[in-house]
């Protein structure tokens, strides 16, 4: 047998970090109403909240992946002045508090704000919109992705790149035939942080979309309601939640869980 | 048709600064040892990275993207088939994908991989993928074709096999080809002419017979000055084998010799291991020749000695034994080496 490397003392506390992460869940399925179940999973409240949540998640995944792309090559593939600020600056959403991010989007993209006006005088009004809920989810969740791909590209071998561009290629015929094909299988687990991270939005959303029943109210802010007058049905949707982000979760298997 | 490189670059400590040039249908190999700046003339020839100053230039034109590379790495792209990648530089000029699958099968048949065209690069063996990276090199008819090292990441019998394919593929060849390699015996087998590049600089140019009779710096005469045999080689004992040149045969120590004949052999012998007799050695050397002194030269304490033997061979003695043998042009020696320092190279 190996000789133990680790003290046995770690090995305790690991199992309490464990046991903190899985008894909330574990307390969650015990005390859902299983019985009335399939019933509040029906009510059409659920369903459009569902459908909103799916919606905005999926509008978020395409922004955050439209605008991160770029940004994880030009930082990944490419030396620039101020590079990593500019990298520190993409992944701030990351620790900001997701209220702040809303309160920033509002003073960005608000009716009042910077660019908010500009955008309202196109005919473009984001706040208390879908459209808002949708741009909320993707600030927070682009520095994910941003990251993710990140990690991707780092795996990307760029004498391949180089190959490609001395055989004749231009940067963009490298680019879409052997850079991005060969980190598919790391665009798709990006993809799925970045939904699984839009998702679960909470805070940006409620301060820069508000709280409309079938336009901006997401699974999240469902519960939330919910759970003021019902906790039951608040854990049966919250559940709900529990396995999309598991089906999230176990899509990404050996990448993220196991690689890294 | 010509190639005119002309460049210099400094990176810290290092400093490149070469011009020299080639003709169309010649194959000039650039030997170096490691460190000498053969990587960052590669790049600068595959357009990966620019001079500081100088130029480039192919047919009164820039090398633009008529250039063929071989990557000492391999560098196939892992997700596409053989087929796919040899096609890869003709899909990069817009050639229609139907056209340049069918370009990139039959390049691959000319080199002998006729039945590999739909595998995967893992699934191709060393000898075969390097085949696949010269169809890619190859398949747009490039006016440059630059071979980086393309015998380095071989086994023996994969090198043998892409020497003679090498060979037959340069001879064909209507471009300029440029090979670099830190193998002297690469450079001595495969080009017309051979430039010699040491610590950023060309320290002598000429063909391989000059290189290799008349070596001007310690390193082409440690690495390039050697004695050359190249042909067919056969096994004939345990242990050993005979290698048959144009110009006589000797005989090879062949401790893993395979069972069959290897046609395209090479093997070195030092100029020092050489051994020079005024009568006839009685001994256990296997290799025993008898020619008239062609050449003299002095290189501070030692001399090399040029013998018109049957193959031609360059001993290298010290001063003093020369002199004690009282060596002069048209001297008839005796000269010796045993099969063990003949070592086989492919």
């Amino acid at each position: 047998m190996k000789r133990a490397r680790l003290p046995g003392i770690v090995f305790v506390a690991a199992a309490a970090g464990v046991a903190f992460v899985v008894l909330p869940l574990v307390a969650l399925v015990i005390r859902a109403p299983w019985s009335n179940a399939l019933h509040e999973l029906s009510k059409s409240s659920v369903r459009t909240a569902l459908i909103v949540s799916l919606e905005v998640s999926l509008g978020a995944t395409a922004l955050a992946f439209a605008l991160g792309m770029p940004i994880a090559l030009a930082l990944s593939r490419s030396a620039f002045p101020g590079r990593a600020i500019v990298r520190g600056v993409v992944l701030l959403p990351l620790v900001l508090p997701p209220v702040v991010a809303g309160v920033a989007l509002l003073s960005g993209l608000g009716r009042s704000g910077i660019i908010g006006d500009a955008l309202h005088a196109l005919g473009v009004s984001l706040p208390f919109t879908a459209g808002g809920a949708a741009v909320a989810a993707a600030f927070v969740s682009l520095p994910l992705l941003v990251l993710a791909l990140e990690a991707g590209l780092s795996g990307v071998d760029t004498r391949l790149e180089d190959a490609a561009l001395s055989l004749g290629a231009s940067p963009w015929f490298a680019l879409s035939r052997v850079t991005l094909p060969l980190m598919r299988p790391h665009i798709a687990a990006a993809l799925v942080i970045a939904w699984a991270r839009a998702l679960g939005e909470f805070g940006a959303t409620i301060t820069f979309a508000g709280n409309l029943r079938g336009r901006t109210q997401t699974l999240p802010l469902a519960v939330f309601e919910v759970l003021q007058t019902d906790p039951a049905a608040a854990t049966i949707l919250s559940l709900l939640l529990v396995a999309v982000s598991l089906i999230a979760l176990f899509s990404l298997r050996g990448r993220f869980l196991v690689q890294r | 048709m010509s190639l005119d490189v002309a460049v210099s670059l400094s990176r810290d400590a290092f400093t490149l600064d070469v011009s020299f040039s080639a003709a169309k249908h010649e194959t000039v190999a650039l030997l170096g040892p490691n460190g000498a700046g053969k990587t960052t003339l590669v790049s600068i020839l595959a357009g990966l990275l620019t001079a500081d100053s100088g130029r480039v230039v192919l047919d009164d034109d820039g090398v633009g993207r008529s250039v063929g590379v071989v990557f000492q790495d391999r560098r196939l792209f892992p997700h596409m088939t053989a087929t796919d990648n040899v096609a890869f530089p003709l899909r990069a000029r817009r050639i229609d994908k139907h056209e340049a699958r069918s370009k990139a099968r039959a390049m691959l048949e000319r080199l002998g991989l006729g039945d590999r065209t739909l595998a995967v690069p893992r699934d191709l063996s060393g000898g075969e993928a390097q085949r696949v990276v010269l169809a890619r090199a190859l398949v747009h008819e490039p006016r440059l074709l630059l071979l980086d090292e393309p015998l380095a990441a071989l086994d023996v019998r994969a090198r043998s096999e892409i020497r003679s394919l090498l060979r037959v593929t340069l001879a064909e060849f209507s471009g300029v080809a440029l090979l670099v390699t830190h193998d002297p015996v690469d450079a001595l087998t495969l080009a017309d002419r051979v430039v010699v590049l040491e610590n950023g600089r060309i320290t002598q140019e000429g063909t391989p017979e000059e290189i290799r009779r008349t070596p001007r710096t310690p390193y082409a005469a440690e690495f390039a000055g050697l004695n050359l045999f190249t042909g067919a080689l056969a096994p004939v004992d345990d242990g050993s084998g005979l290698l048959t040149t144009p110009d006589g045969e000797i005989v090879v120590a062949w401790p893993d010799a395979p069972r069959s004949l290897v046609p395209d052999a090479a093997a070195i012998v030092h100029p020092a291991d050489v051994s020079l007799f005024l009568d006839r050695p009685e001994g256990s050397a296997r290799n025993v020749f008898r020619g008239p002194v062609a050449a003299l030269s002095k290189e501070g304490d030692r001399v090399r000695v040029r013998l018109a033997t049957h193959p031609a061979l360059v001993a290298e003695l010290t001063a003093a034994s020369a002199a004690r043998l009282a060596l002069r042009e048209g001297t008839h020696v005796w000269a010796s080496f045993k099969a063990l320092e003949a070592k086989v190279v492919s």
